[in-house]
């Protein structure tokens, strides 16, 4: 059934129909709604579920990790600041193998201080052993919860998945949403029994000190699962395609048009529907353009955007984060994707665009087509104001 | 499942440790029914070293700051699933990890009404990491962050008044103990256990390596604290002081002089009078002198 509803009110929908037996949160903009229209199901009794309201993300993070390693399902969304104040629990939950499944509602980081959108925030927390799945619209923030839940809780997983959705862009934008039956959710997402849980009957201490003699193997353990999770992915996209009629194909990236083109865009996340829309302008006039979408960023699916990508000519990376004093984080790992490889673009050119939360033009966009037919750009910041630079360093 | 050990022997703690003495006096009154949560800090260390552990209960240890909120979503997760009337929590972090830097997880524990028993193994210092200061490392000792040199007499901070700062949250529980009392420590606990909502017991536990004090001599350490009247042994139930711990003051000497950690102290006789005049104001504040006929 379609309904037309705001972003942060489709997540709180879905993680409803998940049924997650704790949530915690902490209010942050653009992430405040999700975790506001959670506490009114809660307060109405349409959701059976503890609501703890806590004193910081950091307690947030901390209260679903005890929540979750009591065998319980759990659910908590945050943005920027309380996402990095996490950030010690974030790395805390996946080295202990819990399934927490967490919304980012993507934002800016400090300083200067700025609420708008752009993935710095989660970017930040990359090399943290979380799956991260990035979404377009909120059909798919919709849709992505169930996969992160299938795919967290999976027994040969164990690993918690970050749903990243542009902040205020999604959180706040209205969009008709094909909105799941209960039914179909309980058939793909069964209720969550854990592996392991802090139960007396069964007492099991968690969280031990692991020595030179032994830590090195469980970091090893969560790259070889991650690796693993780029085959159960797709496994688990088919299942929710037979199950919900929306296929995500692999759900590791979408190629858009892609086949025949001579110039790429590689992004992630909201900006994708607008280079979309420039990509079709384009091929209207006859020029072979397309999109490769991210959906999974973690684990990255270098294999899959090497065979999207080996046959293009001229390929742009065009990113809302940055890597400050190295080249923007996915252009790196777009590059890499070709390393030692025979086939390979001619021409990988990396963008950062929209930090901040400034707009991303059809214009600018255009332009980043333009700039991919003269040579490599290393990274560039595109949309910068002159005049700004200007009065900062002026001569 | 029977009489399983609650806390093996065989754990990596120092000779004469106080902590150790005192969690396993916890646990062994709390039972097999519980759920610990363990913040960083030398009882993880020396307890769970991989792949030992000491605990016979479930036990879980995240970071060293939020044991008050892992206990919290322990708590949620048992009462979502029904169960938390058959199960006790209990969040068990040292004097850093309590006073510092987990104090606003603790405050935010306390104040949502969890149903957790929170103790407080209070060695005076952050023992982990080599002995620094903490808000609750005594006025005037010698630590590896407050050393006494020749413009500084150590730690020029008296303790931070946590049981105060417990009790403003308006908790049904709150009392502090001391290694040199076991039974005072197990009485507590199982009072503790037996109050819905949030619990907070301090417990006074000596650190030969840290205070230097000889290790043979941990229980005489810990009870003349409390015979000098510097660590008063206090319960209140709902706010009201319904216990304490009745002395006849030794002066504050005999404690100062068994460690190493007050040496400069015992040479300087106007830091010894603040020190004793911290014991007068406890005994005034508990009314702690036993009344002689
Ligand atoms: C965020 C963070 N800061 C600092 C540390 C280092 N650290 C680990 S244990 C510890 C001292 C613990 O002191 P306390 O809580 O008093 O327990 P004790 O070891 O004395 O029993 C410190 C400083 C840490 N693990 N995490
Ligand atoms: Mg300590």
């Amino acid at each position: 059934m379609k309904q037309f509803l705001e972003g942060s009110r489709v997540v709180a929908e879905i993680v409803k129909l998940c049924k997650p037996g704790v949530i915690s949160a902490y209010p942050i903009t653009p992430q405040t709604h999700i975790v506001e229209e959670l506490a009114k199901m809660v307060a109405d009794g349409e959701l059976v579920s503890q609501f703890i309201n806590v004193e910081s993300e950091h307690s947030a993070a901390s209260v679903v990790l005890g929540a979750v390693a009591t065998g319980v399902r759990v659910f908590t969304a945050t943005s920027s600041q309380g996402l990095l104040l996490m950030g010690e629990v974030i790395f805390n939950i996946s080295g202990m193998r819990m399934p927490v499944v967490l919304t980012c509602a993507n934002r800016a980081i400090s300083a200067p201080i700025n609420i708008w959108n752009d993935q710095q925030d989660s970017m930040a927390l990359r090399d943290s052993g979380w799956i991260q799945i990035y979404a377009e619209n909120n059909q798919e923030a919709a849709d992505f919860h169930l996969i992160a839940y299938r795919i967290a809780e999976d027994k040969s997983v164990m690993l918690p998945v970050m749903v990243c959705m542009d902040g205020f862009i999604l959180t706040h934008g209205m969009e008709a949403i094909d909105m799941p039956e209960q039914g179909q959710v309980d058939k793909f997402l069964p209720p969550y029994n854990p592996l392991y849980k802090l139960d007396p009957a069964e007492p099991i201490s968690m969280g031990l000190l692991a020595d030179p003699g032994y830590y090195m193997e469980t970091r090893y353990a969560i790259q070889e699962t991650l690796e693993q999770t780029l085959k159960l992915i797709p496994k688990v996209a088919g299942e929710f395609s037979s199950v919900f009629g929306r296929d995500y194909k692999d759900c590791l990236v979408e190629e858009y048009k892609t086949k025949d083109a001579e110039k790429v865009i590689v992004a992630m996340g909201s900006v994708c529907g607008t280079v979309k829309e420039v990509v079709d302008g384009l091929r209207e006039k006859g020029k072979k353009v397309g999109l490769l979408k991210i959906i999974t960023f973690r684990p990255f699916p270098y294999t899959r955007v090497f065979e999207a990508l080996k046959n293009i000519p001229k390929v742009a990376v065009l990113e809302k984060a940055v890597s400050l004093g190295a080249y923007a984080p996915l252009a790196v790992e777009l590059r890499a994707c070709f390393f030692n490889k025979k086939k390979s673009p001619k021409v990988i050119s990396s963008f950062v665009a929209g930090l901040g939360g400034r707009d991303i033009t059809e214009q600018s966009i255009k332009e980043i087509f333009k700039k991919l037919n003269t040579k490599e750009i290393a990274l560039e910041f595109i949309d910068l104001k002159p005049e700004l630079i200007k009065d900062e360093y002026g001569e | 499942m029977e009489n399983r050990p609650l806390f093996k022997s065989g754990h990596t703690a120092c000779a004469g440790c106080g902590q150790a003495i005192a969690a396993r006096l916890v646990i062994e009154a709390a039972g097999e029914n519980t759920i610990i949560a363990n913040n960083t800090g030398c009882l993880e260390v020396f307890t769970t070293g991989f792949p030992e552990s000491a605990w016979g209960v479930p036990w879980i240890h995240s970071l060293f700051e939020n044991a008050a909120a892992v206990a919290s979503g322990v708590e949620a997760a048992l009462k979502y699933l029904g169960k938390k009337d058959t199960v006790n929590v209990i969040a068990q972090a040292g004097d850093g990890g309590t006073a510092d830097i987990g104090l606003q997880a603790l405050s935010g524990m306390l104040e949502r009404g969890h149903d957790v028993l929170y103790v407080c193994y209070d060695n005076e210092a952050y023992e982990n990491t080599g002995i620094q200061r903490s808000g609750l490392t005594p006025y005037g000792a010698n630590t590896t962050t407050s050393p006494p040199g020749t413009v500084s007499i150590g730690n020029i901070h008296p303790k931070k008044p946590m049981i105060d700062i417990v009790l403003a949250h308006g908790i049904p529980y709150v009392a502090t103990s001391s290694a040199g009392f076991p039974r005072d420590i197990q009485r507590k606990v199982k009072k503790a256990i037996s109050i819905k909502g949030p619990k907070y017991i301090q417990i006074h536990v000596p650190c030969p390596l840290g205070w230097r004090h000889e290790s043979g001599k941990t229980l005489d350490v810990a009870k003349l604290a409390v015979e000098t009247g510097l660590y008063p042994l206090v319960e209140y139930e709902n706010g009201v002081l319904v216990s304490k711990r009745q002395i006849v003051p030794k002066p504050v000497e005999e404690y100062l002089k068994v460690q190493g950690r007050f040496k400069h102290i015992l040479k300087n006789p106007e830091e010894l009078k603040k020190v004793q005049e911290i014991a007068n104001n406890n005994i005034e504040k508990y009314g702690l002198k036993v009344q002689t006929q």
